[in-house]
């Protein structure tokens, strides 16, 4: 029992952890950003969240289009539903973020509007989803559109932003990457609250496919 | 193919296109800064495209599906209809462009730019938009997905196309620059066309 489900504890452990040490910890003082420094261990670590659930409903729909066993459909849907809630969070963090930085919750930002973009294209594939009545076909005719809804993410998220010629994000439109800038207390908090909750959003996926599981009689 | 059975089909096209151009006339009048010149005509080229695209498999009758996936192999079916509508697409974006420009005036783009990503823009929308059109052609309410699982594939490409056109206004660019957007356009192109070769095998048979 405690053998497999040490990666839940640690994941719950990590993100108490990133809470309270994420708002007690000597942030550095840097202009127009100040104290919403901390933000970035719950705003960024959702985003990798998204990208891993999204990553793992990717290699979940390869394997489908490669056996056809519905558990891998399962797996892939419900990563994507993950990832979606995930994304979600992300883009309401980083609202709430704009509004104290950048003096807006939405300001057009290439990472913002591609942010948004890539969240349409996995609401399309939910609805879609449901748009299909036969199981298989709705198996195989998703996991299809699911990878060009990989490479819109892909594309929106890690190219675009690049290209474009000014953005507010670190890291893109020339600004110094975020990684550069972070000092060595921030990382510490950082990448455990990242690991944490990527462990958290491990869960809910495995939680959210039994229960699908066990309703449709999947095994 | 199903354009030259359907006269109609091709002649309401251009229909929609002439009537969308003048629509956009009659609303702005004739002067109009060259930044909503790019934006209208790309946003009027990308729901002609809408229109003529999403016909390639929607409209197909069972029967005849069923007939071509015997007679046919998926990968030439994909790659048929993929250089039918990027043909398509190029006389039907070149049209609209001719019609644009008499309606509302050309401004002065750099054509070493303009035509090379007008054309790699064309043959993207129309390869998207296929793969696109045989995803909807499968579930059951085929307008409506064909609309917003298609808005998110041709938004990358669009906004590299308006960019690019934006930088074909400021006169002569220069060949580095041309050469990153044309890249850009082309990978775009290239990671559709590779995808949709891969996976339309998958989406053909029942």
């Amino acid at each position: 029992m405690i053998k497999s489900m040490w990666w839940k504890f640690l994941g719950l452990a990590l993100v108490l952890y990133s809470i309270i040490a994420g708002l007690l910890i000597d942030v550095p003082a840097l202009p127009v950003i100040h104290q919403t420094i901390r933000n970035l261990f719950y705003h960024v670590s959702m985003w990798f969240a998204m990208f891993v659930m999204l990553g793992t409903s990717l290699v979940y729909s390869i394997r489908y289009l490669s056996g056809f066993r519905m558990r891998d459909d399962l797996m892939a849907s419900g990563a994507v539903y993950t990832g979606i809630f995930f994304g979600l969070m992300g883009l309401m963090t980083g609202m709430v973020w704009a509004r104290f930085t950048w003096g807006d919750f939405w300001t057009n930002d290439p990472q913002l509007n591609g942010a948004a973009v890539s969240m349409m294209a996995y609401l399309a594939y939910a609805v879609l989803r449901g748009s299909i009545d036969e199981v298989a076909m709705r198996a195989r005719i998703s996991a299809v559109y699911n990878i060009f809804a990989f490479m819109l993410l892909v594309i929106f998220l890690g190219v675009l932003p690049r290209l474009a010629d000014s953005s507010l994000h670190p890291g893109k439109g020339g600004n110094t990457s975020t990684m550069e800038g972070l000092d060595m207390t921030m990382r510490m908090v950082f990448y455990p609250a990242a690991l944490g909750w990527i462990l958290i959003a491990c869960w809910l996926l495995q939680l959210h496919t039994r229960r699908r599981a066990l309703i449709q009689g999947i095994h | 193919m199903l354009e030259i059975r359907q006269r109609y089909a091709i002649n309401g096209i251009l229909l929609y296109v002439f009537s969308t151009i003048f629509v956009v006339q009659l609303c702005f009048g004739r002067v109009i800064d060259e930044k909503t010149w790019i934006a209208l005509f790309w946003v009027i080229l990308l729901f002609a495209a809408f229109n003529a695209v999403s016909k390639s498999f929607i409209q197909e009758a069972s029967a005849r599906r069923l007939y071509y996936f015997m007679i046919a192999s998926p990968l030439s079916v994909v790659i048929s209809k993929m250089i039918y509508n990027s043909l398509l697409m190029v006389v039907l974006g070149a049209l609209s462009l001719g019609l644009f420009s008499v309606f509302m005036g050309f401004p002065g783009l750099y054509a070493g730019l303009f035509v090379p990503a007008f054309l790699l823009g064309c043959i993207g929308l129309a390869s998207a938009l296929t793969m696109v059109s045989a995803i909807a052609s499968r579930s059951g309410n085929n307008a409506a997905l064909m609309a917003i699982l298609g808005f998110p594939v041709v938004l990358p490409l669009l906004l590299l196309l308006v960019k690019a056109s934006q930088k074909a206004l400021t006169g002569r660019v220069e060949t580095a620059e041309m050469l990153r957007f044309l890249s850009a356009i082309t990978l775009i192109d290239l990671v559709v066309v590779v995808l949709a070769v891969i996976l339309f095998p998958y989406l053909w048979r029942d």
